[in-house]
């Protein structure tokens, strides 16, 4: 059989494994199929991404969030993976399922080398790179590497990256491409970017650019500015969001580019991703026990620090649950790198698997805490509850709680 | 042995910018925190790589990547560190920091790495990656943590480890870290010593030279739940 009839075939597979799989009730069906048809052919990747329009969006942060932005921007029929599953696996499954050419897919920071070479992406939007689930030993400069290596031409990348130019790591990656837009948007994270991604020495961090001695630097030619206001290309767009977080502006101005590139007009897209009103579950208000929480998702120093910024102002209790578990990151010693300090005048409900963890931090940090060991004994509480968790702690708050 | 730079009790953490990989920036913020409420006047320094090092009671290293731990042995072996060790300030490493202190450490493509010679240790690049929990017998307590790394450490005769190890790698599987008069260090990164708080004031009272008051707080909770966890699995 040739390498597209064994595709055909896997192709197949991947779609009855999954309806099998639905079926049976067990997960919503979509790795299983996808790891199926990759074992049946290695190249079904490949083969089932050609003829699309391909945007890959990728980064510690904002991902999911942003590939929803670019899908309901498009204003078409778009295929994506929206249950986050953004590995091959998961590729796979979107692809097999969706036969629309407007291609949309979230993509694993690790996994982005391999997944570019395979799918031949128009654009590959890079938004940000920090450290993120520190036991799987994921060294930040050397993923900022092994992107870079990945989006040169020499490595048959022909598309556009799309990328974020506040981040010198994203920078230092993209650099690698020959088709650049950069996009100046506000980062507040540059904790592991105080070291040059070029020669290691120190970078002169300023309000609103960088530098180093050895010559890297800021890019200056910027396609996407956000500072009072969003400008796409030189034009005015309104960005008008319905989520919260100013990270989550910088997150549209990267879809909207990226559409841009792909021939969607600014302002169109600008007026579809105003409307999106939540994210797998993310920013909504859910009701527990009396409650109504609004869910928050941050997995990582940089995402917290994100969230804590919306909440730190707001008259609003804040929940924190953390857990460790392998999807999460089996080690919490990042919670020493999150700026809770931000919550002081607040008082902390502490939540999840290591919230012993999460407490004796809030209790280094001079913030008020409560530690929760019976959900049977949470007091009431004022209106909404910021409740941010991470991974698996996320899942299981949207799982336990109800839509309002 | 009690050092005192006026009547404050400085704490600096070197180069967080490149030895800070695992939150062991936390290590600083709890000695601080534990000084301060027996009412030392704590102050805590982070020390930025284009920043002279001042002279401090306590130094803290931590974990790096191997690029940044190469940069960082360089700055501290052109500085003034090795000097203010060697008239007695205290040093509290984890990970990469370990290393550093040795006579030499190896990085990627096994290249060989010379330290800063303060302690006699030297470290080869293990067959493997050691990741997950790490538990160590120190007298009759137990040290609780995480280790992340691939470096198998040789101690020279006249060098103690910190303890004997229950589970995890450590040094070499057998023992971990290395205690030299004014000089700790163990496998276990980040935030080591608010896992520990026993561990904490023995550092805290090595530095002052008298015990201090007993003290509780959820850090305690968290050390007993540590301990049950790693003990139990
Ligand atoms: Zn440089």
């Amino acid at each position: 059989m040739g390498p597209s009839g064994r595709s055909r075939l896997a192709a197949g597979a991947v779609r009855a494994v999954n309806w099998a799989s639905r079926v049976a009730k067990r997960g919503s069906g979509t790795v299983a199929g996808g790891r199926v048809g990759l074992k049946i052919s290695p190249k079904l990747l490949t083969d089932l991404a050609r003829d699309r329009t391909t945007i890959l969006v990728s980064g510690t942060n904002g991902k999911t969030t942003t590939t929803a932005m670019v899908g309901a921007g498009w204003g078409t029929a778009v295929t994506t993976n929206s249950t986050g599953a953004n590995m091959p696996a998961g590729h796979v499954a979107a692809l097999a399922q969706s036969s629309s050419v407007h291609t949309v897919l979230e993509v694993d920071e690790a996994w982005l080398p391999e997944v570019v070479r395979q799918v031949k992406p128009v654009v590959v939007v890079l938004l940000n790179l920090s450290r993120d689930q520190l036991d799987r030993a994921s060294e930040v400069r050397q993923m900022a590497e092994r992107w870079q290596q990945c989006l040169k031409a020499e490595s048959g990348f022909a598309g556009t990256v799309v990328a974020n130019a506040n981040d010198p790591l994203v920078v230092y990656a993209a650099m690698g491409a020959t088709n650049i837009r950069w996009c100046d948007v506000p980062t507040q994270w540059m904790a592991d970017a105080k070291s040059c991604p070029r020669c290691t020495l120190a970078l002169n961090l300023q309000a609103t650019t960088w530098s180093c001695s050895c010559g890297f630097a800021k890019p200056t030619i910027i396609t996407t500015t956000l500072r009072d206001g969003l400008s796409v290309a030189e034009t005015k767009v309104p960005l008008e969001l319905s989520i919260p977080g100013a990270f989550n502006e910088a997150n549209a101005a990267l879809a909207i580019t990226a559409l841009y590139e792909v021939g969607v007009p600014p302002l169109d897209a600008a007026e579809r991703i105003n409307a999106v009103r939540e994210v797998a579950g993310r920013f909504t208000h859910r009701q527990w026990s009396g409650h109504t929480l609004q869910l928050l998702l941050a997995k990582n120093p940089s995402g917290f620090d994100a969230l804590l910024s919306t909440v730190q102002n707001d008259e609003a209790d804040v929940w924190v649950a953390i857990n460790a578990r392998v999807a999460d990151g089996r080690d919490p010693s990042w919670l020493y790198d999150v700026p809770f300090e931000k919550l002081r005048g607040h008082r902390v409900w502490c939540f999840g698997d290591r919230r012993l963890d999460l407490a004796t931090r809030l209790d280094y940090g001079g913030v008020a805490f409560e530690v929760v060991d019976d959900l049977n004994q949470v007091p009431p509480s004022s209106q909404p509850v910021a409740l941010l968790a991470n991974y698996t702690a996320f899942s299981e708050w949207l799982a336990r709680s109800a839509p309002c | 042995m009690a050092r005192e730079v006026g009547a404050v009790l400085t704490i600096a953490t070197l180069l967080p910018d490149l030895l800070g990989t695992y939150g062991d920036g936390g290590n600083g913020l709890v000695l601080a925190q534990r000084a301060r409420l027996r009412g030392v006047h704590a102050l805590l320094v982070p020390v930025a790589l284009d920043e002279k090092i001042p002279e401090a009671s306590i130094y803290l290293l931590g974990g790096g990547e191997d690029g940044p731990q190469r940069l960082a042995c360089d700055l501290l072996s052109s500085s003034s560190f090795v000097e203010h060790v060697k008239d007695g300030a205290t040093v509290f490493a984890v990970c990469a920091g370990l290393q550093i202190l040795g006579h030499s450490f190896s990085v990627e493509g096994n290249d060989k790495y010379q330290g800063l010679g303060i302690v006699d240790a030297e470290t080869t690049r293990g067959t493997t990656r050691s990741v997950g929990e790490l538990c160590v017998r120190v007298g009759e307590r137990l040290l609780v943590g995480f280790e992340n790394h691939g470096g198998h450490t040789t101690l020279g005769p006249g060098t103690s480890p910190i303890g004997d190890v229950l589970r995890g790698r450590g040094n070499d599987g057998g023992v971990d870290g290395y205690r030299t008069g004014n000089i700790w260090a163990t496998y276990a990164h980040g935030p080591v010593l608010a896992l520990n708080p026993w561990l904490a004031d023995a550092v805290l009272e090595s530095v002052l030279g008298y015990e201090l008051e007993p003290m509780h707080g959820v850090a305690d909770r968290l050390y007993a739940e540590r301990c049950a966890a790693l003990i139990r699995r």
